[in-house]
């Protein structure tokens, strides 16, 4: 028996107390939780802990090998970074939701089973939801009612192939699934969902950018990851994800370039980034999960890098929009230097961390005589040092001076910067500490002359070609405006389906309504009120239309309607026998 | 009586436009000479394409322009939607 604690314990319990704690003692408490749960998480050795039987099936809280505990590893360093920047915020609902949503994500990533999966999967919807919501104006607010809509919808998409599975396999230990059956198609499409796949991504750039400063940290690092991380462990060679994640890489990059909002062109380039860890792990070879899950490490550190220096300018001018920025680089100059190093490794400058990754992905199609996704993964990486590499640094920075002066961030912010810029340098400059991490043993070099020089090429022509553009002024000026994506679907969509079904059930109803219950009946009512006056004057009416002679009509007409009111016609004495001896009938049927 | 703002005096290193000249200077010529360096060295490739002079900078400086030029006059007449479009 070990003496440590399940994986996810110490960051979901250790958050509650956060409820009744404030100033200092929050603080330090926000940033000792992820120290003690990562030290907590080196006294578990590898393998499987804490099983235990649930409904006739093995129960496996933690399971760890070398794939559960890389992204154990960067999560907790994520989380750290995370709350270190959020240190100033007093909000107890994102305190605590944003180390509940770090704590699900490692509970998903040392699930054993599925049912555990499944708890932790949904507790990170949730948590998440709290960080769109926490900013409490009404974009969010309706952002985040969409982002929780949507997770539920792919959870249970997730769950319904979580019980087909467990049915016919007969466990529910999580491990290599493979794409072969209804149940597997389902959970596969459940985790697209938080993948973010093409057409189930608009949540990410929909919601991200609406979220809290300090929550578009925690968010950008673990819902897309713990999704890459499911999909290595479930999916690896599964030749669809190639092609999903080719499309991840390609279409987002066109969006930012004409985004205005700076933390949404970041979104979409996430997006972006995620593609490739995709490919990677559709591929399936050692080289090309190993430069998923490196991208994965990095993505997460770069990417919270760049959303921490917009964070920062957003915390201090109020401002994201590119229109409203520029020339920021006198006010926030660290700020600034972040940026461009978050910016330099995204885009995998050599001796940055996006170089040492990328290229084990590039170099697997490539290794695989993938030649068109190969194209697409060079234009992606072109795109990405375009949009994210050169736009956000230059429109938040430099481009033309806003007039906006302000202070430097505070400074837990800048020290969260620091070290988060300070790690993309390291890994870029000696990635083996991070190689040997990775789930297979490699000794892949990075850092050969023809990679460095191909590298360098193709960025500094990208950036010739976003140079003579703008100078030329043919570069798309920013525009506030919006750009409708996938999300106009249910955004617009539902509005029209709404009016649809107003006009088609609401129709229905008020044609039943007129039929029925007025019309009808009120003809009835008009017959039956003389029911043998009536048949016959439609009689004597038939008759004069079909013999013509419409002379004896009125005089028959009068008749009939004197015979009824001289009572010609007992109906009423008729009714009254009729009921009396079916009353009797009955009593008669009940007695004998 | 109130001096009025002299915007020169906040003008820093890019602002000055004999800086950013100067600055463009020294990045188009670090461009060509690592476009150069394809003359001496001869980079070992996968695809037979990848060994073409200039491969990799011809295709960024290509992706580059086509990306603008798409997102631009295609994507934005598509998409692009006033600010409040979702208000309403």
């Amino acid at each position: 028996m070990i003496n440590a604690l399940p994986p996810a314990t110490i960051m979901i319990l250790g958050a509650l107390p956060m409820i009744f704690l404030k100033g200092k003692t929050k603080g330090a408490w926000m940033l000792l939780l992820p120290i003690l749960s990562f030290v907590n998480l080196l006294a578990i050795p590898e393998g499987s802990h804490w099983t235990f039987g649930f409904l006739g099936f093995e129960v496996v809280l933690a399971k760890v090998d070398r794939l559960s505990l890389i992204f154990g590893y960067i999560f907790h360093l994520v989380a750290f970074i995370s709350n270190l920047y959020a240190l100033h915020v007093e909000d107890r609902g994102q305190n605590v939701s944003g180390t509940i949503y770090a704590g699900a994500a490692l509970g998903v990533t040392f699930a054993g089973d599925m049912f555990t999966l499944f708890v932790f999967w949904e507790l990170l919807t949730i948590s998440a939801t709290f960080l769109i919501l926490a900013r409490r104006n009404k974009a969010a607010i309706s952002a985040g009612a969409r982002y929780f809509m949507i997770h539920v919808a792919g959870g249970l998409c997730l769950l319904a192939g979580i019980i087909i599975h467990v049915q016919t396999t007969g466990s529910a230990a999580f491990g290599y699934i493979g794409l072969d059956s209804l149940a597997s198609y389902l959970i596969f499409i459940g985790v697209g969902v938080n993948c973010a796949w093409p057409f189930m991504h608009s949540w990410l750039v929909d919601s991200y950018p609406e979220a809290t400063i300090t929550g578009t940290i925690y968010l950008s690092a673990f819902t897309t990851k713990t999704a890459v991380y499911f999909l290595a462990r479930a999916y690896p060679g599964t030749e669809a994800l190639i092609w999903i994640g080719a499309g991840m890489a390609g279409f987002p990059i066109f969006y930012a370039v004409i985004e205005n909002d700076l933390r949404r062109v970041l979104a979409y380039s996430l997006i972006n980034q995620v593609g490739f860890m995709v490919v990677g792990i559709g591929i399936g070879t050692q080289l090309a999960v190993n430069g998923a899950i490196a991208h994965a490490f990095n993505d997460i550190l770069f990417k919270g890098l760049l959303f921490m220096t917009m964070g920062a300018v957003m915390y201090r001018t109020g401002k994201i929009r590119a229109t409203d920025l520029g020339g920021l680089y006198k006010s926030m100059p660290w700020t600034c230097t972040f940026c461009i190093v978050g910016a330099a490794s995204i885009s995998a400058f050599p001796l940055f961390s996006g170089f040492v990754s990328k290229s084990m992905v590039m170099e697997a199609a490539a290794n695989g005589d993938m030649r068109f996704i190969w194209f697409i993964l060079l234009f992606a990486s072109a795109g990405v040092f375009h949009h994210a590499g050169i736009k956000i640094p230059f429109f938040a920075f430099f481009s033309h001076d806003a007039g906006i002066r302000c202070k430097e961030a505070p400074r837990h912010m800048l020290l969260a910067m620091g070290l988060t810029a300070f790690l993309c340098i390291f890994i870029g400059s000696f990635p083996q500490f991070l190689y040997k991490l990775l789930p297979y043993a490699t000794d892949y070099n990075p850092y050969t002359p023809s990679h460095v020089i191909a590298q360098s090429q193709l960025l500094f022509f990208s950036a010739v070609a976003f140079t003579l553009l703008l100078l030329a002024g043919i570069y798309p000026a920013e525009m506030r405006s919006t750009n409708i994506d996938f999300d106009w679907t249910y955004r617009k969509g539902s509005r029209w389906f709404y009016n649809a079904c107003d006009r088609l059930f609401n129709g229905i109803n008020a044609f039943g309504d007129r039929v029925f219950m007025q019309e009808l009946p009120k003809a009835l009512a008009r017959f039956a009120r003389d029911p043998a006056a009536s048949l016959q004057k439609h009689g004597v009416r038939l008759l004069a239309e079909a013999t013509g002679d419409e002379r004896p009509l009125a005089k028959r007409l009068a008749d009939t309607e004197h015979r009824t009111k001289f009572a010609a016609y007992p109906i009423g004495g008729g009714v009254l026998l009729a009921v009396f001896f079916l009353g009797v009938l009955s009593l008669f049927y009940i007695l004998f | 009586m109130k001096q009025p703002i002299d915007i020169d005096e906040e003008l820093r290193m890019f602002d000055k436009p004999e800086n950013v000249k100067r600055l463009l200077i020294i990045f188009f010529t670090s461009s060509a000479a690592v476009l150069m360096i394809d003359l001496f060295y001869h980079r070992h490739s996968i695809f037979a394409w990848e060994d073409y002079f200039g491969f990799y900078a011809v295709y960024g400086f290509v992706a580059c322009v086509v990306l603008v030029i798409v997102s631009k006059y295609i994507l934005r007449p598509l998409v692009m939607r006033k600010e409040e479009y979702y208000d309403d």
